[in-house]
């Protein structure tokens, strides 16, 4: 059985070796013609971009790199070409030929423009044989990361807890692989979120898959969304694998690979292969922070009915789906059962769960963190809705533009994906939905005040092991409430059901009950004397 | 302002301190020799196991005890002078008290086996006892087999230690099944079966003679006593119960048995003195309860009580309905009221099992007034304040079953047994209880 789970980890390493390695390979390159169309079609007005544009890339034979290196200083040529002769007119205040400039100017970011270029420029290998690849990446990283779970089947044992050696291995403990992982996760999100070009070559393997769903090529994002399904599902695997005996892990487990692979994936991209919006029907604002953005709003206004029922979807989800289901659930019919960051939280990030911080100053930051990009969040919508209304560029003296691209890039890339998820191995699996998610936020407050979800603690039988919150991903020190006899009642629970599988004791259930009496402080636990318990609990 | 030391940082001391900080400013001080928190020493195979860090097994962060004004001193108490109400330490510093509470817990039992002091030999009790597993039991090529003599809660839980590095492990248990002076023959051998499916290496009915010694000193074997068996190993955990840790005040004038004297008020012979927890010895014991009860619930219990005595509201040591738990290696066990290992004559039982053989109930009751009198849960988890209730009122074996399903405390989704163990008692008493749909109102009603 060992012998199966390390050929399963030398096959994954290979297979994770060919798909990075992937990225080095292919030639890429543009004929004049190609240069040509892509430049009409995109309606650049610059007259020098064609010739940098062809000097950088026509007929030469340039790795993704080089090529990437070329094209942004093509556009960067061109744009300072014009910001030159701005500064020029602006100098002699020939106020009309400098503003004639500014129709010359190209925007957008350097290596997404290199991006469009590159998909259209690359050659090779990988993209004649987008199959083989795709086995030699995907399907061995998912042969041999099964192969190196199923053994667990017979390896963990009898069906129960296993988290023997948890703290003794390096990749679980913060040692060095731990933070190769995360060395790997964060570049991973850097590429991805701001250097796309790079990995072009990744979208190739995964063209005909694309077609053949929404009938485009694959762009980046598709690539992140096919590979988020397939790591969500593997994972899934060693959930199923090292819960088999707790029912309510494998039901939510099989929830969330439901709605990660329906919803998020599947939905929108056949929507997208009939000439829709592409929609994640159960990806709610805030979370969903561009929502409201003009873009959004304009193309669910062109597209009919369905972009209407989307809208009114995206509106009735927020305002009234979300908190009534808090109420009778908790927050963790969304959090643990339904979301995408959370589905991957629960199969990924599920090995990591212990490392999240359990200090009181953690919560207080947590609390001063979350709440605040909750507030950022709907200022932002609230900037950007006035000014999509009354076509202004700023509100309360916030520029809609620039608070979209703060928002964008510290909340939505950096603090959601780089952090969220790159900071798994060592600040544990919730960093974005404990302390990032605006959602979370809005959930957590309706559970806190409003709803019929608890932990429930079993009377007196604590004995402050301290499993509960060792094990809890949102950082919440189960055992100081445990211990007192009290009921768990914390806005921050996603109710994943952790802390009620590791108590070796039988003291923990998630339950949905009447409010009256779920929050039931107590100094003198059950068991001890009656009167004892009524005269000091009743004080 | 008066000082109140206590001697002990386990469970029974600091739940005290708490109490005592939450009624009174007096000032507090928490004496230890083992460690410079608190811990919780039922946690402590976690450790081994690698579930967790020892840090992780302290209730409590480091600022905790400074924000609540209380000291803590590492020291191990030498000597207790009461008249002068001072302590001495080891290490040769005093310390003067107004009030004392003595807290210090148990140690492991030794039977003077020869070769008990042996490196390799070990109890299971203190953190220093995890730190000597660490040195001789790190991995299986250090320790080719450990024996274990004793078959009580430590001694499964050392066993599972062990067998989670897969170090292999002889198990030797003098009775003829596990636990069978307090578990009932049926749940006895569930717990037998779960030992050897867990392949270690169950004797029953069998003592230990002697521990061998190598030429460093170090176990090299052990040797049966029926068979005169020699097992070879490199480890011999000694978990044959323990019993107070209160050598230190042997000199004292503090009345002593096994334990600390204590009566109902957990007051001993000498004023101001206090003692709680597993070294208290009630003169006289409490309802169906042991003089001595070295559980982590009761040393809980008596700290509550005795900061009430100590802030002026003296208070009797009351213990409510007996409750316990445990988990022998993936099965969990509570207890609630009183089940014994052999039926009393007035008891009747009725007993159920799951098909897997890793679950089972097994209620206690009255023969004639069919009163609920306790119940053993075995792979299931039960309600500590649905069986307090029926407890104290008094209700029936019928009503218990009718009500079954608010007594339920699995995780959602669980399945459940409720009708199969109705309709079993049923068949069995040529009964008609029908078992009623759970209800959150009959819950949250107590």
């Amino acid at each position: 059985m060992k012998a199966i789970k390390h050929t399963g980890l030398v096959i994954f390493l290979i297979g994770l070796l060919i798909f990075t390695a992937s990225i080095f390979t292919g030639n890429f390159s543009l004929t004049q013609t190609e240069v040509d169309n892509f430049i009409a079609e995109k309606g650049y007005k610059s007259e020098i971009i064609k010739t940098e544009l062809s000097k950088a890339v026509v007929g030469k034979e340039l790795n993704i790199f080089e090529f990437s290196s070329n094209v942004r200083n093509a556009f960067d040529t061109s744009n300072k070409h014009y910001d030159d002769l701005i500064a020029k007119y602006d100098a002699e205040k020939n106020w009309d030929a400098k503003g004639q400039q500014y129709q010359y100017k190209i925007y957008g970011k350097p290596h997404t423009l290199s991006y469009n270029l590159a998909k259209k420029a690359g050659s090779g290998f990988i993209k004649e044989n987008a199959g083989l690849m795709w086995f030699l990446t995907f399907g061995l990283g998912i042969i041999g990361a099964l192969l190196f779970i199923i053994p667990n089947l017979i390896l963990l044992g009898q069906p129960g807890i296993k988290n023997n050696g948890i703290y003794l291995e390096s990749p679980t403990n913060k040692g060095l692989i731990a933070w190769l992982v995360l060395i790997f996760l964060v570049s991973f999100y850097l590429v991805l979120y701001f250097m796309p070009d790079y990995i072009v070559n990744w979208t190739y393997i995964l063209d005909p898959i694309s077609k053949a769903l929404n009938g485009g090529e694959a762009s980046q994002w598709f690539v992140y969304g096919f590979l988020y399904c397939v790591i969500m599902l593997v994972m899934g695997v060693r959930m199923y694998i090292k819960y088999r005996h707790n029912k309510y892990q494998i039901i939510r487990t099989t929830s969330v690979l439901f709605f990660q692979i329906v919803f998020a994936f599947l939905i929108p991209e056949i929507m997208t292969s009939l000439n829709m919006p592409g929609y994640d029907f159960k990806n709610a604002f805030p979370l969903d922070y561009d929502f409201f953005f003009e873009w959004n709003l304009d193309s669910l206004r062109n597209s009919g009915g369905i972009g209407l029922f989307i809208l009114v979807w995206g509106i009735v989800l927020t305002l009234i789906i979300v908190p009534v289901m808090v109420y009778f659930f908790g927050k963790r019919w969304y959090c643990s059962w339904v979301c995408g960051c959370g589905g991957l939280a629960e199969t990924l990030g599920d090995p990591y769960r212990q490392h999240s911080d359990k200090s009181l100053n953690a919560w207080k930051l947590e609390r001063w963190l979350i709440h605040s990009v909750l507030v950022f969040s709907l200022v932002m919508t609230l900037v950007t809705l006035y000014c999509y209304f009354t076509g202004a560029e700023s509100f309360i003296g916030i520029k809609s533009q620039w608070i979209k691209d703060t928002y964008s890039f510290l909340i939505g890339a950096w603090f959601a994906g780089v952090i969220g998820t790159g900071f798994y191995p060592i600040f544990g699996n919730r960093v974005w939905c404990r302390f990032g998610c605006p959602l979370a936020a809005y959930l957590g407050l309706v559970q806190r005040f409003k709803s019929r979800f608890r932990i429930t603690t079993n009377g007196g039988q604590c004995i402050s092991c301290g499993n509960c919150s060792t094990y809890c991903e949102q950082g919440i020190d189960v055992r100081a409430y445990a211990q007192k006899g009290e009921n768990i009642v914390r806005s921050s629970c996603v109710g994943c059901g952790i802390c009620s599988a590791v108590c070796p004791r039988g003291v923990l259930k998630l339950e949905n009950g009447p409010e009256k009496g779920r929050i039931n402080p107590t100094d003198i636990l059950l068991g001890n004397d009656v009167d004892l318990m009524k005269l000091v609990n009743e004080k | 302002m008066e000082h109140v030391v206590i001697i002990g940082n386990g469970i029974s001391g600091v739940t005290a301190a708490r109490h005592i900080r939450k009624l009174s400013d007096k000032k507090i001080t928490i004496v230890s020799a083992e460690t410079d928190f608190f811990f919780s020493r039922t946690a402590l195979m976690y450790v081994y196991m690698g579930h967790m860090k020892f840090e992780h097994t302290q209730p409590y962060e480091p600022w905790f005890w400074k924000k609540n004004n209380i000291n803590l001193k590492k020291g191990y108490v030498s000597e207790i002078n009461t008249d002068k109400k001072e302590l001495f330490f080891a290490e040769g510093d005093t310390l003067s008290y107004d009030k004392l509470i003595i807290a210090t817990g148990s140690k492991p039992n030794k039977f003077g086996w020869p070769g008990q002091d042996l490196d390799g030999v070990m109890g299971m009790y203190h953190k220093q006892d995890l730190e000597n597993l660490e040195k001789y039991a790190p991995d299986n090529t250090t320790c080719k087999r450990a024996v274990i003599v004793g078959g009580g809660l430590i001694g499964i839980e050392l066993a599972e230690m062990l067998h989670s590095r897969n170090i292999p492990v002889t198990f030797l248990v003098r009775e003829s099944s596990f636990w069978n002076g307090v578990l009932p023959a049926q749940e006895s051998a569930m717990i037998n079966r779960e030992i050897i499916e867990n392949h270690i290496d169950l004797r029953l009915g069998v003592n230990l003679k002697e521990i061998k010694s190598d030429n460093n000193g170090q176990v090299k074997s052990v040797v049966i006593a029926e068979t005169g068996e020699e097992i070879e190993c490199n480890v011999v955990g000694l978990t044959t119960g323990v019993s107070p840790n209160i050598d230190f005040i042997k000199d004292a004038d503090i009345e002593t048995g096994r334990g600390v004297k204590v009566n109902r008020y957990l007051e001993t012979n000498i004023k101001d003195v206090y003692a709680i927890g597993d070294c208290a010895e009630q003169h006289e014991a409490i309802g169906q309860r042991r003089p001595i009860e070295a559980v982590w619930y009761t040393g809980r219990m008596m700290g509550e009580t005795v900061a009430q005595t100590i802030c002026g509201n003296k208070i009797e040591y009351k213990p409510g309905h007996w409750f316990n738990s445990a988990k022998f290696i993936d099965i969990e066990y509570q207890t609630y009221g009183w089940v014994w290992a052999q039926p009393k004559e007035n008891e009747a039982r009725f007993y159920w099992e799951h098909e897997s053989g890793k679950k089972c109930i097994h209620i206690n009751y009255d023969k004639k007034t069919h009163e609920f009198i306790g119940i053993n849960n075995f792979g299931i988890r039960m309600r500590h304040e649905f069986f307090d209730k029926i407890l104290t009122e008094k209700r029936s074996v019928e009503y218990v079953l009718e009500h079954l399903a608010d007594a339920n405390f699995d995780p959602e989704f669980y399945k459940l047994h409720e009708p199969e163990i109705v309709a079993k008692f049923n068949k069995e008493n040529n009964t008609n209880i029908q078992l009623k749909k759970k209800s959150w109102k009959r819950i949250f009603s107590a």
